[in-house]
Formats: C-alpha cells, sequence, structure tokens
C-alpha cells in the first residue's frame, strides 16, 4: 500500500494511487447479473481527468463544497476523486432521504456543485422546495434522452480536454462534511479534515490490509462512513478493487460473492441477520444424516479456530458453505448498529471470521475494532492504533461514558459552536454512549445516554428529526423519545421510539385519534416509524419560550412509567 | 393491458404464498412491512419475486418510501 504518511490530502494520495497500479482492476459495476462497468486504476484516472478539467473551467476552487446524492456506482467514485483532485470540499449526502431532506442539507451545506443521479434529481426537482435550491452547478447522471435537466448539465457530457491542474490542499483543511443526522432538528455536519481520513486509513489498513488482487464488495452506501473508507479510500490506496451492484436484493448479493470471489464485505447487522437466515433455511433443508455430519464438522471447526480464525483450514472442513460465499472471503465486517452476538458467533463458528467494531461519523469511522486475537463476539474489539479511548465517571460496575481522543475525531458540527462544544469537551469527543473496557482490553458497550436509536439498519434517528410528522395530531401535546432513553438498559438491541401523549382535559383516546397515529406514523420511512404510544397524565414541563424541557419530562416519565405500558401501534 | 385492480390482486397473492400468510389477511393499504413481518431486505426479495411474475425490472428505488400494496401496484403497473 501507499505510505500515507507522505500525503497531505485525499486527493493527493488518490492520485498517487491511480498512477502506482495503472493496470490493476479498481472498479467494478453491475446490475443483476450483467457487469456494467470495469475499470483499472488507469481507466479511472482517464474518465477522471476530463471532469476535473470541466470543474476547473466552472470555476470550482480550492475549498469549494461539493454534494453527491448517489447510489453505489463508479461514476461517486470518480465524481468524489475529481471534487478532491480540484482541492473541492466533498459532501456525501444519503441518497435514501426525501428530496425536501435533501435540498435542506444542501442549503445547510452551502455546496456550490450538485453531482446526483437522474432519479433522485427527478425527486429534487418535483419538491416544493426546489425554488430554494441552492447549488449553482448540477450535474445529472443517466439521463434518459428527451428528460427535462431543469438546469442540470449531463454527467457524462461535462468534460473538457486537456491537462488539469492537481489542486494541493494541507493536512488541516477540510476534506468533507459527513451528516450524521438533523433534518428534522438542528443539522450535524461533522466537518472532517484531510488528516483525520488519512490517519484512520492507516490504522484501519494495519489492522485489516488490502492489497492488489483483494475484492471488496460494497453494498453500505458510500455516503455511510463506513464503506466510503472500507469502500472507497482504503482499497485505493491499496490498488484493490472495489464491486458494486446496482441492485441490493439479497439474491443478487450472494450471487456477487461468487462472481466476484469477494475478499471482504461491510454489512449493517441487518443484512447480516438477512445471511443467517438463508443459510439457516438450507441447513433445514438438509436431510438428517447431512445435517448430523455439517453439525459434526462446525463443532469441528469451531474447536480448531478457537484461538484465531483459520480460513483455509475452515474453507476445507466446510466447503459447500464457504463456495456459497466465493470461497476467497476473509472477512465479514460487521458495524453501524447493535449486531447480535448469536448471530456473529454463528457465522465465525462456519470459518467465517465477523469484524465487529464500533465507531461514529464525528470520529471519521471507526474508534475500535475486533482484531480477531481471538474472536470475542461480546465485544466491540480494542481502540484502534492511534485512537484513546476512555471510560468517563464509571459507575460501580466500570460503565460510564465512553469519551474519544485522536487525529481522526471531527474539527467541529458545521455552523454549530454550540453543539461542537457539548460534543468535543477538551479535546474528547463524547460519543453519549455507555461502556466499559474488560481485563483484555476491549470495549464493550451498554446502552447509550443519547435520546437516539439506531436501528438494525445502521440509520441514526433522533426523535426530533421525525416529530413533525405529529404536529397537529388531536391531543394536547405530544414528545417523541427512545425508550431506551427513558428506561435505561444495559443492552443494546430492541430500539424503539415511543410517543408520548398528553390528551386535552376530558378527551378519551379513541380509535379515531389511534388511526390518525398510525396513518401519521406511516407517512415516516419504514425503519423512521415509533413503535408505540404512552398516554401521559400530566402537562408537560415547558421553557419560558414554550419548548418542551425533554429532560425534564424523561424524568418524570422514567420516575413514575414503565416500558410496559407502552401501547404497540 | 390488465387494470392495477388486477395487478395488486395478483401482488397480494403471490405476497401471501411467499411468505406464508393466508391470502384474506392482506388488504391493499396494508403496511406490507408490518402485516408480513418483514425487513426491508425481505421487501427486495418480494420484489424479485414480482419482477419474474411481471417480466419487468423495477430499480430498487421505485420501492423507495413504499410500504403499502397498492402504491406498489401502481408503480409495477406503470412498467407493464
Amino acid at each position: 500500500m501507499l505510505d500515507l504518511q507522505k500525503y497531505a490530502s485525499l486527493g493527493a494520495a488518490l492520485s498517487a494511487a491511480l498512477d502506482r497500479w495503472p493496470n490493476e482492476t479498481c472498479l467494478i459495476e453491475a446490475d443483476r447479473d450483467r457487469e456494467k462497468v470495469r475499470l483499472t486504476y488507469s481507466d479511472f484516472k482517464e474518465m477522471a481527468r476530463p471532469l476535473c478539467r470541466a470543474l476547473e473551467d466552472a470555476d470550482f476552487k480550492a475549498g469549494d463544497r461539493a454534494a453527491i446524492i448517489m447510489t453505489n456506482q463508479s461514476k461517486w467514485l470518480i465524481s468524489a476523486y475529481s471534487i478532491f483532485f480540484c482541492g473541492g470540499v466533498l459532501v456525501p449526502l444519503d441518497y435514501k432521504l426525501t428530496a425536501p431532506e435533501h435540498l435542506q442539507l444542501l442549503a445547510h451545506s452551502k455546496a456550490r456543485f450538485l453531482i446526483v443521479e437522474y432519479y433522485l434529481w427527478r425527486a429534487i426537482t418535483q419538491a416544493p422546495e426546489f425554488a430554494k435550491l441552492t447549488a449553482e452547478i448540477v450535474l445529472v447522471t443517466e439521463v434518459p434522452a428527451g428528460a427535462d435537466l431543469r438546469g442540470a448539465y449531463r454527467w457524462e457530457e461535462f468534460r473538457r480536454k486537456g491537462d488539469p491542474q492537481f489542486v494541493p490542499r494541507l493536512r488541516e483543511d477540510t476534506a468533507c462534511i459527513v451528516y450524521s443526522s438533523g433534518t428534522g432538528g438542528p443539522p450535524k455536519g461533522c466537518v472532517l479534515t484531510h488528516d483525520a481520513y488519512l490517519e484512520q486509513c492507516a490504522a484501519l489498513t494495519a489492522w485489516y490490509p488490502f492489497w492488489p488482487g483483494v475484492r471488496y464488495l460494497s453494498i453500505l452506501p458510500t455516503n455511510h462512513a463506513i464503506d466510503f473508507m472500507v469502500g472507497f479510500i482504503g482499497p485505493f490506496v491499496c490498488g484493490a478493487c472495489v464491486v458494486h451492484l446496482r441492485t441490493l436484493r439479497p439474491e443478487f448479493v450472494r450471487d456477487a460473492f461468487v462472481r466476484y470471489r469477494i475478499t471482504y464485505v461491510s454489512l449493517v447487522p441487518m443484512v447480516l441477520k438477512n445471511l443467517e437466515r438463508g443459510l439457516r433455511a438450507k441447513f433445514d433443508e438438509l436431510s438428517p444424516k447431512k445435517r448430523w455430519m455439517l453439525d459434526r464438522l462446525i463443532a469441528l471447526n469451531k474447536m480448531l479456530t478457537r484461538g484465531r480464525p483459520r480460513v483455509k483450514l475452515s474453507r476445507r472442513l466446510l466447503p459447500q458453505v464457504h463456495k456459497a460465499f466465493g470461497g476467497d472471503l476473509l472477512a465479514l465486517i460487521v458495524g453501524g448498529a447493535f449486531t447480535d452476538p448469536a448471530t456473529m458467533q454463528f457465522f465465525y463458528d462456519l470459518g467465517i471470521p465477523v469484524t465487529c467494531g464500533y465507531g461514529l461519523t464525528e470520529a471519521c469511522t471507526a474508534v475500535t475494532l475486533n482484531d480477531l486475537k481471538p474472536f470475542r463476539a461480546d465485544t466491540v474489539g480494542k481502540p484502534l492504533p492511534g485512537t484513546d479511548v476512555r471510560v468517563l465517571n464509571p459507575d460501580e460496575d466500570g460503565i460510564g461514558e465512553v469519551a474519544v481522543n485522536s487525529r481522526s475525531v471531527m474539527s467541529h458540527y458545521l455552523d454549530d459552536p454550540e453543539q461542537t462544544a457539548q460534543t468535543i469537551v477538551e479535546g474528547w469527543l463524547r460519543t453519549g454512549d455507555q461502556g466499559r473496557f474488560d481485563g483484555n482490553g476491549h470495549l464493550q458497550l451498554f446502552g447509550r445516554k443519547k435520546n437516539m436509536i439506531v436501528t438494525e439498519g445502521g440509520k441514526n434517528i433522533y426523535p426530533e428529526d421525525i416529530e413533525s410528522v405529529f404536529d397537529g395530531l388531536a391531543v394536547k401535546e405530544y414528545c417523541v423519545f427512545a425508550a431506551n432513553y427513558l428506561w435505561p438498559q444495559k443492552t443494546l438491541g430492541n430500539e424503539t421510539l415511543v410517543l408520548v401523549i398528553r390528551l386535552e382535559p376530558n378527551q378519551q383516546f379513541d380509535e379515531g385519534l389511534r388511526e390518525e397515529m398510525v396513518a401519521r406514523n406511516r407517512r415516516l420511512a419504514d425503519f423512521k416509524r415509533v413503535g408505540g404510544y404512552l398516554l401521559w397524565e400530566k402537562d408537560f414541563p415547558r421553557t419560558a419560550s414554550m419548548k418542551i424541557k425533554r429532560g425534564d419530562l424523561a424524568d418524570e416519565i422514567r420516575a413514575s412509567a414503565s416500558r410496559a405500558q407502552i401501547v404497540e401501534i | 393491458m390488465q387494470t392495477t385492480d388486477q395487478t395488486l390482486d395478483q401482488i397480494l397473492s403471490l405476497a401471501a404464498t411467499h411468505f406464508k400468510v393466508p391470502r384474506e389477511k392482506l388488504t391493499a393499504d396494508d403496511d406490507f412491512f408490518k402485516t408480513l413481518g418483514i425487513d426491508s431486505l425481505q421487501a427486495l426479495d418480494l420484489l424479485t419475486r414480482l419482477e419474474q411474475h411481471f417480466r419487468i425490472e423495477l430499480p430498487d428505488y421505485e420501492l423507495q418510501g413504499v410500504s403499502d400494496f397498492r402504491t406498489l401496484a401502481q408503480r409495477i403497473q406503470s412498467r407493464l
């Protein structure tokens, strides 16, 4: 891999990578069973060069911000590289947000340029807030013939001839603004420097190296901190290959493991569970005799891999299972949310190591990671090299708030000194997560102090972001909380949001109200919905400006109501 | 060409068979995540079955934000 110490910016490191491995494949893009794109590092450079020149001609300058809203595909990475080459700041936005949410974050980030896929652009142009679009130049990929571009340019035609000029950046300059939340409440745009990314990349690849020939299957959204690092920067600075799938149906994902002989893949817990379900169903179809054999082999593999993974041995013991994953898989990387230890153990026992870590966008990507020496399903691993992790104010069990200090921690939240001051205190990032170190230096997590949930799909959902959907509900007042925030538990998982309702005097809870609540809840994306409601008998405490005192209300609810009183909707 | 109602009826039957729930338990305006007890990946699995049945290709984004059978039927109908 490249010696990252030599490079001051992501643009410089990526440019060096394109020259270092010209003939290695860097990108494969497939849609269903059709391969659409296959690029070497040299091809990638040739694709990016005219775009860089066109950006220059469009007066894209050092420090200018450019947002990308795209699903995982080759043009995402080519665009991102071009932005860095021209000295720009990348704003990767979650393509799963709604068009009004995209417009809101585009405005907040002050992105001058926007690079977007056609179907997402179409939705943005149809949003009532479209008139408020702040980006000056919009490049749209894959526009069908005859479509109305609404003032945008076709990405494929936004090209100029000639040699673009590389724009150097310093380590302390901003590389990316990544939103960790805040489409309903205050936007949290994490400002991350080139130094943060390069340090994080060096730390991660020290434990999990890539090399030419490694194939990384990129199915987490590239805008997500994990895939951006492990599915773009990491593989590229090591000469490895990234495989993109345009269709994330489970069956095509399973096919891709075999077709492209995948080495690594990062998954959210929901996908890992889906794979487990598929394998278990296959196991259940076996004849009793074959099943008995399989169980014995799994037991043997488990015994032989107790101390460390022995992937080659496991492949020989359980060839059918490993063939289903292409036969070259070295590890499944899982993150983004709480992962059931039993699911991780299931895969490890089959000889497929699962690497579980802990991270947050505010800390670039990862804070801790399991090094598989030995495999532990009950922890989120050890701090990465160069990362200091502390447990603040530990209780009698050693559990306290996890705080992080490293060069990879964000510099601040964009345009929000107040939230920044609450989050980074004396150089330490307060994560809001509760944890403890065991005797072997492994971090274990025990719930959260923050009023939020993390879904199995790796989405952070803050009550403030979804509350407005209940505006106008025929009740006196309401407030949304994370159930685990109201009633802290020392485990993660089973996370749900609860709508706390205070009825008008003499109002009865009736079927009409319930239906209204259900209908409004369904306007939210499925993973953002509240799981139940709680009827509350007292007025909510409010500030002088009539804002709900959430902390005080939570204290009151905690003191006199229990989780069992939540009614499912 | 078949009507949206016919498409809807076929979707409900296919969903019932695929996820092994009684057909009569499913209605057009059901939130299929809840009624079928499935996550978004299982919903994508259903989409593949529907593609095979209707002989169309539906990009993943067509399912984004869709959680009831009626809207799903409309999305499919527009590509028949």
